[in-house]
């Protein structure tokens, strides 16, 4: 035998002794404590960090799955958005005679239908999340907040998809963004699915326990999406209102959107730190009744 | 550094029937609950008074476990048996953290891998590749590690064909084998597995059984459910035999499995009440006793005198399918025969009312040889579905009365002492 192959057996040795070595003391750390928990748990952001992968794929295969047995497929994520513009189009547009901050309406209509589809689908799987991974939550251990993060996550490339048919919109009608303000729209997009998570955490725990919840959904976005500007403009609200109104952080999103996109006046300003607080209370409070109601998911699920 | 693996200490978990666990609950439950308590407690005592008590009581607390204390040192392999029902599941569940315990505590020093279910997660949609992937990240391996593995779980399940088809177009034993092939690649120091041997064929739970004892072999913890006594014989330095959701017995492996096989433990009677009754949506059981010639209850039978088994039950859901399987036992855990239900003229395959029933299965005398016996229960509901097991649901033995001795003293081998017929030609 060559010295050198002689070497690199030593070599290889060696790593897997450090490999090994590794491991004890990784499991001599790795301790669990099982008990019973009272009250409000402690979040694990950590754990939930560790488990990134299992997101991931969840996420991946929900995507995988949601157009691999539909005729249109990916056309989906444009369709739904798409027709609901038409009709808008029709019906809030032409008929109604809806203002619109001086842009054409199917523009103005689907410049908010892309994040309003993308927050509305997000919500809606999420409150089904848990019901729907029942299997899972039964058989295997994992952070359940993987569960309804993953569904949402899952929507972006639906978004992206509808983004890039929103820009060809904006080539066709001849409207161009501003640079510097279209930096805004990843973090308008985060507010949309902060908002999304935040309340699709509190509906999927409650679903659980309650199965009403998922009756109520269709219909709270539904009431939703009216209190949100996106088949009228905010302008048609005064001054004083419209801060109230932002309580909705949907209304910063939307606005912020078109805003970006297609200049309209209302620059949020005020509305979009109202809307994103708003926000962000949610989630913090969904995610803390999420973990609360956690350990009682396996047995009633 | 200690050489626990598992401690634990007083685990209790309860369950509410009838609130909580209840299936599930709807809002208009809740507010109706409250504004009719004074009038569902009223009719509950209507009920019960008259007899009908066909409604369980609402909040009936059952305990799945109760005050389970017990250590498993690192690199044991302990084998969890008992009865169904006795909280084996339950107990699984809270070590890997499905669920929590209402009471009590355990410290699990390693890395868990629990496996209570082949295939979690699986989708007929995706492909064998992609399965393989997400099932991996479910059981709680990194993605290299199963990029590391993936041709060894492949070829283990013996797919390597069909790796990029849907697992829809899978037979059901390829499938299985892909979901074992990926659930025996997780390498925790402490395995935890429930009765995933339980299904597949023979070739399939000897793969399986194989598998267990090399990780049995590798020094790793494991704790191990099920029901297949010689398993638990082969691969286990202990067992915990758990009953009602206590520790009823703990030791030696085959001590154990022997005591649980034959101990006074059993009994050829079983009597359930309330929610503690085995059953499926359609019907639920009443008892199960052993009968002898005479139709009086016994614990031994005699060689040469048939022996009838009596499943008492009820029909909850009117137009239920009942049907059963009754498997027969020797003492070391081997099955002898099963035996189906369909061979029955009169009510086999037809729709049953609600109402109380009784099921006969007659075996006839001169069958088995003298030794302890055990029946295994498995209740269906049409088509064969929806059915749910009773493991050692009773237990008798079989007296040697010198049938089929005559004037012979040796010993008969095995389980079986049949008749047959012996015929001498002059040639």
């Amino acid at each position: 035998m060559s010295g050198e192959a002689v070497k690199s057996r030593e070599a290889q040795q060696q790593q897997e002794d450090e490999a090994r070595r590794a491991a004890a003391s990784a499991s001599q750390a790795h301790e669990v404590l099982i008990e019973p928990s009272r009250g409000w748990a402690a979040l694990r952001l950590r754990e939930l960090w560790e488990y990134r992968e299992l997101l991931y794929f969840l996420a991946w295969r929900d995507i995988k799955i949601r157009y691999k047995q539909t005729a249109l497929g990916l056309a989906w994520a444009i369709l739904q958005p798409f027709l609901t513009m038409l009709i808008f189009a029709v019906f809030f547009g032409k008929l109604a005679r809806m203002p619109s901050d001086n842009v054409p309406y199917p523009l103005f209509a689907f410049a908010a239908l892309v994040p309003w589809t993308f927050f509305a689908n997000g919500l809606t799987q999420s409150s089904n999340s848990l019901v729907g991974s029942a299997n899972l939550i039964k058989k295997v251990y994992f952070p359940r907040l993987v569960v309804p993060i993953s569904v949402v996550l899952g929507g972006l490339p639906d978004f992206a998809l509808s983004f890039l048919v929103l820009l060809g919109m904006m080539a066709y009608y001849g409207v161009a963004p501003q640079l510097a303000i279209v930096l805004w729209l990843p973090l308008l997009l985060l507010l949309a699915l902060v908002t999304a998570l935040g309340t699709g955490l509190w509906l999927s725990a409650l679903n659980v326990k309650y199965r009403d919840v998922r009756y109520i959904v269709g219909f709270l976005t539904q009431i939703w999406m009216f209190a949100t500007p996106v088949v009228y403009p905010a302008s048609l609200l005064s001054g004083r209102w419209r801060l109230v109104y932002s309580l909705n952080p949907m209304v910063g999103v939307v606005e912020g959107f078109r805003w970006a996109l297609l200049r309209t006046e209302t620059a949020p300003g005020m509305a979009i730190v109202i809307s994103a607080t708003m926000s962000l209370l949610i989630l913090v409070t969904g995610t803390f009744y999420f973990r609360r109601m956690e350990k009682t998911f396996a047995d009633i699920v | 550094m200690t050489d626990v693996a598992i401690r634990a200490e007083s685990l209790a978990k309860e369950y509410r029937i009838g609130g909580l666990q209840d299936s599930y609950r709807t809002l208009r439950d809740v507010l109706a609950g409250a504004a009719l308590g004074p009038l569902r407690a009223f009719q509950s005592l209507v009920r019960r008074s008259s007899g009908a008590g066909a409604r369980r009581e609402e909040n009936e607390i059952i305990w799945a476990l109760k005050d389970i204390s017990f250590e498993v040192k690192s690199g044991e392999i302990v084998g969890l048996i008992g009865r169904n029902g006795a909280g084996k599941s339950t107990l699984l569940k809270i070590l890997s953290r499905i669920t929590e315990p209402s009471h009590g505590r355990a410290r699990i020093h390693g890395r868990v891998g629990s496996l209570l279910e082949v295939g979690t997660g699986f989708h007929p949609e995706l492909t064998g590749r992609e399965n393989t992937y997400l099932n991996g990240a479910i059981l709680g391996m990194k993605r290299a590690e199963i990029k590391r593995k993936f041709d060894e779980i492949v070829s283990f399940a013996e797919v390597e064909r069909f790796v990029d088809t849907p697992v829809k177009h899978y037979s059901s034993g390829m499938y299985l084998r892909l979901a074992f092939a990926v659930a025996a690649h997780l390498e925790p120091e402490i395995l935890l597995v429930d009765e995933v041997l339980a299904v597949g064929d023979a070739a399939f739970q000897n793969k399986c059984l194989g598998k267990m004892s090399d990780i049995a072999g590798e020094g790793r913890t494991v704790l191990f459910v099920s029901h297949n006594m010689p398993a638990i014989k082969n691969l286990c330095n202990r067992a915990l035999l758990l009953d009602r959701g206590q520790i009823e017995r703990e030791g030696e492996a085959a001590s154990v499995v022997q005591y649980y096989l034959q101990g006074d433990y059993q009994s050829s009677k079983k009597v359930w009440a309330g929610a503690e009754r085995p059953g499926n949506e359609s019907f639920k059981l009443n008892a199960v006793r052993i009968l002898d010639r005479d139709g009086a209850e016994a614990a031994a039978i005699k060689l040469s005198e048939p022996l009838t088994v009596e499943i008492d039950y009820e029909v909850v859901q009117p137009g239920a399918y009942v049907a059963f399987s009754l498997i027969l036992y020797d003492a070391d855990g081997y099955s002898l025969f099963g035996s189906v239900s369909n061979t029955e003229k009169n009510y086999y395959g037809r729709p049953l009312e609600r109402g109380r029933y009784r099921s006969r299965c007659r075996i006839s005398g001169d069958l088995l040889n003298a030794g302890k016996f055990s029946f295994s229960l498995v209740g269906f509901s049409a088509n064969w579905t929806d059915h749910f097991r009773v493991d050692q649901v009773v237990s008798f033995e079989m007296t040697d009365d010198g049938s089929l001795r005559g004037d012979y003293y040796g010993i008969f081998g095995g389980p079986l002492r049949p008749r047959f017929p012996w015929e001498t030609l002059a040639l």
